[in-house]
């Protein structure tokens, strides 16, 4: 089967360019691609009329929660994949930090059963670096691997046990895996619930330093010097630790890193009065931060945006800032907030979409997240304009613990295909 | 006479006017509370729950006995022993008692922003009785009555507050207060009892204790949490002591009339000299437990009326 994508605007992050033009799908991969609308296509293929809007390779989300195994009322594959279909995520890459972690190839396997079944998105699975994310024995990397696993990461579980670490990223060099951490000096982020400043003093909240993500960052920098291991830091938040992920890049170093789109849309104030919907780990910083890294993401110093979708429900959210769950849901915000980048003229849709869709489909040698002859039809259509106010009652997902209610946005997906399928179609 | 708010959860929603009006309606409490007839009928048909989350008991009788002298129907709550062990959240607690009909409920909670979460879920009048680090705005109101009537004014003051600032509600609220007043206040202290960029909050602060007195008008001496005393925060009770523990020698460098002042309970030899508390010409520690009856009868007079005035009449 063919199917002709015209009447659009083309957004290919590879070439960096934003322009009209058309595509050829045959069988769920890109067969042809044309700068303007083609004469005369064989009259097998299916055309769909874009309406002018803008096409993409959908967003590739490493980091996405799904809550199965264990917290299954909180986020099903079934649940996560329509929100990712809605949100323009083609390819969700999933966190091990469920209940029981993500760990062995049982486990994995699984899940990738769960996952074929019921997304229909593609799901791409992490496994646990440590066996139960403790931090004491390292995982089955390699039969993991076989198995499907992605890249291996303990997620918001810093492996304290240098040695520990060491040997498993040594190990994981040996197998080529990318190995993902979470940059944080576990000593002084412990029991924090926002970034230290003015606010958390007057708030009287526990607080961590920024200084903390930095101090992180430099141990795993000279871990991986010291074990040429691949890598790649989950969420990198604060302008201190910029330099020191920059140097590591021009030494040579095979580093990446990657933010969550809250970080780069809100900051520390938002929390206000203990909205704890704003709660996430680690804490929203303040604006100087979050400009800076915004700056990082466009200079492509910053790899990768993603999500970091965390479902929680109502329960664990309605509680006293301190005791309530870290986390926020983005897979269906993702767009629309990563768009307030472009509209604020941080960067350009070509600089955006290299994050949210080339970058960390390269990172993990998946072939999407391209424009090109032989990549899998897997694209967003989207209008980068149209705006709307967010009504969390709407989301897909089965926690809605968006810090984005009520808030004016820009950015809509018209629809979403997977190999060439239409898996979500705006009404 | 305005005081437009239906809670009073913290020092930060209220403007001088707003403290002004409570401490003048506070100082007529007080007279009265001289008398030997104390009883007054503005809260006479309404119920005043006490909701105390963390143990109290300078407090929590100090609220009972302001809503008793005003006629209210006060009950105590013991939260510790009750449903909260039993698993029971924060807002379905609230949401229990408030189908009881409370007019005024009466919260301290060991979390930050704890008793704020509740007033979202009640309809009735939520006095914070001490909110983890946040905030404790009676206490506060109480040292600023304590002040004005040993000082004759609550204004341009040089007032310094000691001790262990970091964990402090009381330090929050009173720095908050003294700050809306337009006063001078300096914070002294361990660094490592100071929460962070502490000096954006219009504050001057000091770890010389000495130089952080220097001619100031009142002397506020926090308590010091014993569980800080084990070499976490600081090295030793005896160190702190003798670098942070209000004593004469120390004292003598505030101004000749400065007052001495402490929220309670006192850890006497820790961080403030027994006999210094007790000398009847610099403390006035007595007073503000004094004051703090006075003031939570005016909070709880004003936040009545605005609580009664919401309600449909039934007439």
């Amino acid at each position: 089967m063919t199917q002709l994508f015209t009447n659009l605007r083309l957004l290919d992050p590879e070439a960096g360019t934003l322009a009209p033009g058309a595509i050829l799908v045959r069988d769920g991969v890109i067969a042809e691609v044309f700068d303007s609308a083609p004469e005369g296509q064989a009259s097998d293929s299916q055309v769909v009329d874009c309406g002018g809007h803008t096409l993409a390779p959908g967003i590739v989300d490493i980091g996405v929660k799904v809550c199965e195994p264990g917290e299954r009322h909180k986020e099903s594959y079934r649940s996560a994949g329509l929100a990712a279909a809605a949100g323009g995520v083609t390819t969700m890459v999933t966190r091990p930090d469920t209940d029981p972690a993500i760990d062995s190839p049982e486990t994995l396997e699984f899940v990738t059963r769960r996952a074929n079944e019921a997304a229909p998105v593609n799901v791409v699975p992490m496994a646990a670096l440590t066996k139960g994310r403790a931090g004491r024995e390292m995982t089955e990397i390699g039969f993991l691997m076989d198995a499907g696993a992605a890249a291996f990461t303990d997620c918001d579980r810093v492996v304290t046990d240098t040695k520990v670490f060491s040997r498993a990223l040594t190990y994981a060099r040996s197998l080529g895996a990318l190995v993902i951490a979470h940059p944080q000096d576990p000593g002084l982020s412990k029991g924090a619930a926002v970034t230290s400043g003015k606010f958390a003093s007057l708030r009287g909240l526990p607080a961590v330093s920024p200084m903390a993500e930095r101090m992180g960052l430099d141990r795993d920098i000279a871990l991986i010097e010291m074990t040429g291991a691949r890598y790649h830091a989950d969420q990198i938040t604060t302008a201190r630790a910029l330099p020191a992920l920059e140097r590591a890049k021009r030494n040579g170093l095979d580093i990446t890193a990657g933010v969550g789109i809250h970080h780069l849309t809100l900051n520390a104030l938002d929390v206000a009065d203990y909205r704890t919907f704003f709660k996430v780990k680690p804490p929203l910083r303040d604006e100087d931060d979050r400009l800076a890294v915004a700056e990082a993401v466009a200079s492509g110093l910053i790899d990768i945006i993603c999500s970091m979708h965390t479902p929680q429900d109502e329960e664990s959210k309605r509680l006293p800032f301190e005791e309530a769950a870290s986390g926020a849901v983005g897979l269906e915000t993702l767009l629309p907030a990563a768009m307030r980048l472009v509209h604020a003229e941080v960067m350009d849709l070509p600089t955006l979409w290299r994050a949210l869709s080339l970058n960390p489909a390269k990172r993990l040698g998946l072939s999407g997240g391209r424009i090109a002859v032989g990549a899998p039809a897997d694209l967003v259509l989207f209008n980068p304009d149209a705006p709307f106010v967010l009504d969390r009652a709407t989301l897909r997902s089965k926690s809605r613990n968006t810090p984005f209610d009520g808030m004016r946005m820009q950015g809509k997906v018209m629809a979403t295909y997977v190999a060439g399928s239409c898996v979500y179609e705006a009404n | 006479m305005s005081f437009a708010h239906r809670h009073l959860l913290g020092i930060e929603q209220l403007s001088q006017s707003d403290i002004t009006t409570l401490l003048d309606l506070a100082d007529t409490y007080a007279e009265r509370n001289r008398q030997p007839n104390k009883h007054s009928d503005a809260l006479r048909g309404l119920t005043q729950i006490n909701m105390f989350f963390e143990n109290s008991t300078r407090t929590q009788a100090s609220f009972e006995i302001a809503g008793k002298r005003l006629g209210a129907d006060v009950m105590n709550m013991a939260m510790q022993a009750s449903s909260i062990k039993k698993g029971e959240t924060l807002i379905d607690t609230a949401m229990t008692l408030n189908a009881m009909h409370p007019d005024l409920l009466v919260v301290r909670h060991p979390q930050s922003g704890a008793v704020d979460l509740l007033a979202q879920k009640v309809n009735c009048a939520v006095l914070n009785a001490g909110d983890g680090r946040h905030e404790h705005p009676t206490q506060a109101l109480l040292d600023a009555l304590t002040i004005r009537r040993a000082k004759g004014r609550l204004h341009r003051l040089s007032i310094a507050i000691c001790g262990d600032i970091a964990h402090s509600r009381v330090a929050r609220s009173n720095i908050l207060l003294l700050g809306k007043m337009e006063n001078r206040i300096r914070l002294v202290g361990p660094p490592t009892l100071m929460p962070s960029q502490i000096d954006q909050f219009g504050v001057e602060v000091f770890d010389d204790m000495k130089k952080g007195l220097e001619g100031v008008d009142v002397v506020m001496m926090l308590r010091l949490q014993k569980e800080r005393m084990d070499g976490g925060f600081i090295p030793s009770e005896r160190e702190y002591y003798h670098r942070y523990g209000l004593d004469a020698e120390k004292l003598a460098h505030a101004s000749p009339d400065a007052i001495v002042m402490h929220p309670g309970p006192m850890n006497r030899g820790v961080e403030i000299d027994g006999t210094l508390a007790d000398d009847i010409n610099r403390s006035v520690i007595q007073d503000q437990v004094e004051m703090g009856v006075a003031v939570r009868m005016a909070a709880m007079d004003l936040l009545a009326r605005n609580h009664v005035a919401a309600q449909p009449s039934v007439a």
